[in-house]
């Protein structure tokens, strides 16, 4: 275990100032900094270890080989994935869904058949569907939230029929904050023949994934998030159901042989990494999780979570989105709205006092439309955020608040 | 409302106000005065035609031109944005499309407000002046 002191010394962003105050960055969910150890890794593959990866036969070409797919291994083992073949890279979350959604439904989605998403999902979990479901002739349906932010899981089994070929849920959501009972939803949706894809973006952030205990068929998640370079990520995928996908982008790296007359594909996981791959970032993966693996502040960081918690509970000025109902399912994560004070208003202000919050539609716009909203503040927090911060947070938005009524 | 002075009489007025605030929480104080004292925007032109939709703020904005001058109305529902939806009417409503054609926008950076104008974020503000200057350029 780290000291709090310990963990921050290692962010250099943290040290500085904005406006000559000091900065309390409390938009983690949006992107995570970087520790020096990742900024140092990028540094030395771009500098020092720089070659296109699998083919060459040079020295230099086996030392970024060696480092990419160390990184492949590195990230099955903190997913706990059967095999390395699982674990295919791309840019983030964004890019992994796409990707799913284009090869999966081009190999096993026909007319009439249903995807399901749940209400409280990102853009990027929604949009891929939906241009899927136009390509394909399918319909999207959709598991809505309760009023305090969490998921309808009680309306599954009638959501479901013989026709849902995936269900797209987020582990936890970028706006409610709340842990999703995802684990449940694999199971009640297998027993129905239908596949799972879990939106890990955030949820990798905060706690340990396991893929084969979450028996969840695609888990997708981007590394800037978690403390890596950015432009990286990670689909996984079980290895039956990729086998047996059509591959998404055609190209360099992803072929066996190429004839005018035909090709065939490489095996997992080359199949699904056409073209250069961002070679001086990817490793970073390794690092990161590594990184984020030994931490182990959670106990810090919920004593964060139920500072903030109570008193944005407390204040009668403030409605919270995400209520919890235990105390292990909800993350350091606070989106609201005031009364009488715009969402914008109160982060432009709390920006002049250094405090770094996120406002808008986050990328949730049908959230937003369920809860009659056109935007919340969103504050974020990652295990380098200390209670002092929380409390220069909470002075600087009830300031907000005076100023704004 | 018809314009006194140039423009340019008018952008330095709206630059002096402002020079006496030094500190943002005075300048945010004194947008959130302007915002609140800004003329009602007229309820049948808050439609959808009107709306200039962002991330953030949403921007109404009318305009129309009378005894050839423009003149503008808009509103937010956002109050800091609303405020400078004031100076912005207060310098550029009621002149004519040619004299706002000319104008290069620039004044608004002067004024230490480049974080709530950046053309970078997803904001009603900087669509507003797109929308001005497009009115001003389709009337000269």
């Amino acid at each position: 275990m780290m000291a709090i002191e310990e963990i921050r010394a290692q962010f250099p962003t943290l040290a500085r100032t904005v406006y000559g105050k000091p900065l309390v960055y409390l938009d983690n969910a949006a992107t995570s900094m970087r520790p020096r150890i990742v900024l140092e890794r990028q540094n030395e593959l771009a500098s020092l270890h720089n070659a296109n990866i699998h083919r060459a036969v040079h020295a230099l070409a086996g030392e970024a080989t060696e480092a990419y797919e160390a990184a492949r291994d590195a990230v099955a083992r903190h997913l706990n994935a059967a095999s390395r073949r699982e674990i295919i890279f791309t840019s983030g979350t964004t890019a992994s869904i796409n990707l799913v959604a284009f090869s999966f439904g081009e190999t096993f989605v026909k007319p009439g058949d249903e995807i399901l998403v749940s209400e409280a999902e990102h853009h990027s979990n929604i949009v891929p569907w939906q241009m899927m479901c136009q390509r394909k002739g399918a319909v999207l349906k959709v598991l809505p939230v309760d009023e305090e932010g969490h998921l309808r899981t009680d309306l599954l089994p009638n959501l479901l029929s013989e026709k849902t070929k995936l269900v797209a849920i987020s582990q936890i959501s970028n706006v409610l904050g709340i842990i999703n009972p995802v684990k449940d939803v694999v199971s009640v949706c297998h027993s129905n023949g239908s596949k799972v894809l879990i939106d890990g973006a955030q949820g990798v952030v905060h706690g340990g994934v396991d893929v084969q205990d979450l028996d969840c068929d695609f888990y997708a998640f981007s590394g800037h998030k978690v403390y890596a370079a950015t432009g990286t990520g990670v689909l996984y995928g079980k290895e039956t159901l990729l086998e047996q996908m059509v591959p998404y982008m055609g190209g360099g790296e992803m072929i066996g042989t190429v004839r005018f007359t035909g090709t065939t594909y490489a095996p997992l996981p080359a199949k699904f990494e056409a073209g250069t791959q961002n070679i001086n970032a990817q490793p970073t993966l390794q690092t990161a999780l590594d990184f984020a693996a030994g931490l182990q502040n959670e106990a810090y960081t919920k004593q964060v979570r139920d500072f903030v918690l109570e008193a944005l509970t407390a204040d009668p000025r403030i409605k919270l989105y995400g209520v919890p109902r235990g105390t292990e399912d909800k993350i350091a994560l606070f989106s609201f709205t005031a009364e009488g004070a715009h969402h914008e208003d109160i982060a432009l202000i709390l920006d002049k006092m250094g405090v770094a919050v996120r406002s808008g539609q986050m990328c949730a716009e049908p959230l937003m439309d369920r809860f009659g909203v056109t935007g919340m503040v969103r504050a974020s927090f990652a295990p380098y955020n200390t209670l002092e911060e929380a409390e220069i947070f909470l002075k600087a938005l009830d300031k907000a608040l005076k100023l704004l009524r | 409302m018809s314009a006194t002075g140039t423009l340019e009489e008018a952008k330095q007025a709206v630059i002096e106000d402002f020079s006496m605030y030094d500190e943002w929480l005075d300048k945010y104080e004194y947008l959130i005065e302007l915002g609140k004292d800004l003329e009602a925007y007229p309820e049948d032109a808050r439609t959808d035609d009107h709306l200039i939709k962002g991330c953030q703020s949403r921007v109404w904005l009318d305009w129309k031109v009378e005894n050839g001058a423009l003149q503008f109305r808009a509103d937010s529902d956002a109050i800091i944005t609303k405020g400078i939806i004031s100076l912005l009417i207060r310098v550029y409503s009621g002149r004519t499309p040619a004299e706002i054609a000319a104008d290069d926008f620039r004044f608004i950076e002067s004024l230490g407000l480049k974080e709530n104008l950046s053309p970078t974020r997803a904001n009603g503000l900087v669509s507003m002046i797109e929308t001005i200057r497009r009115a001003a350029q389709e009337n000269v």
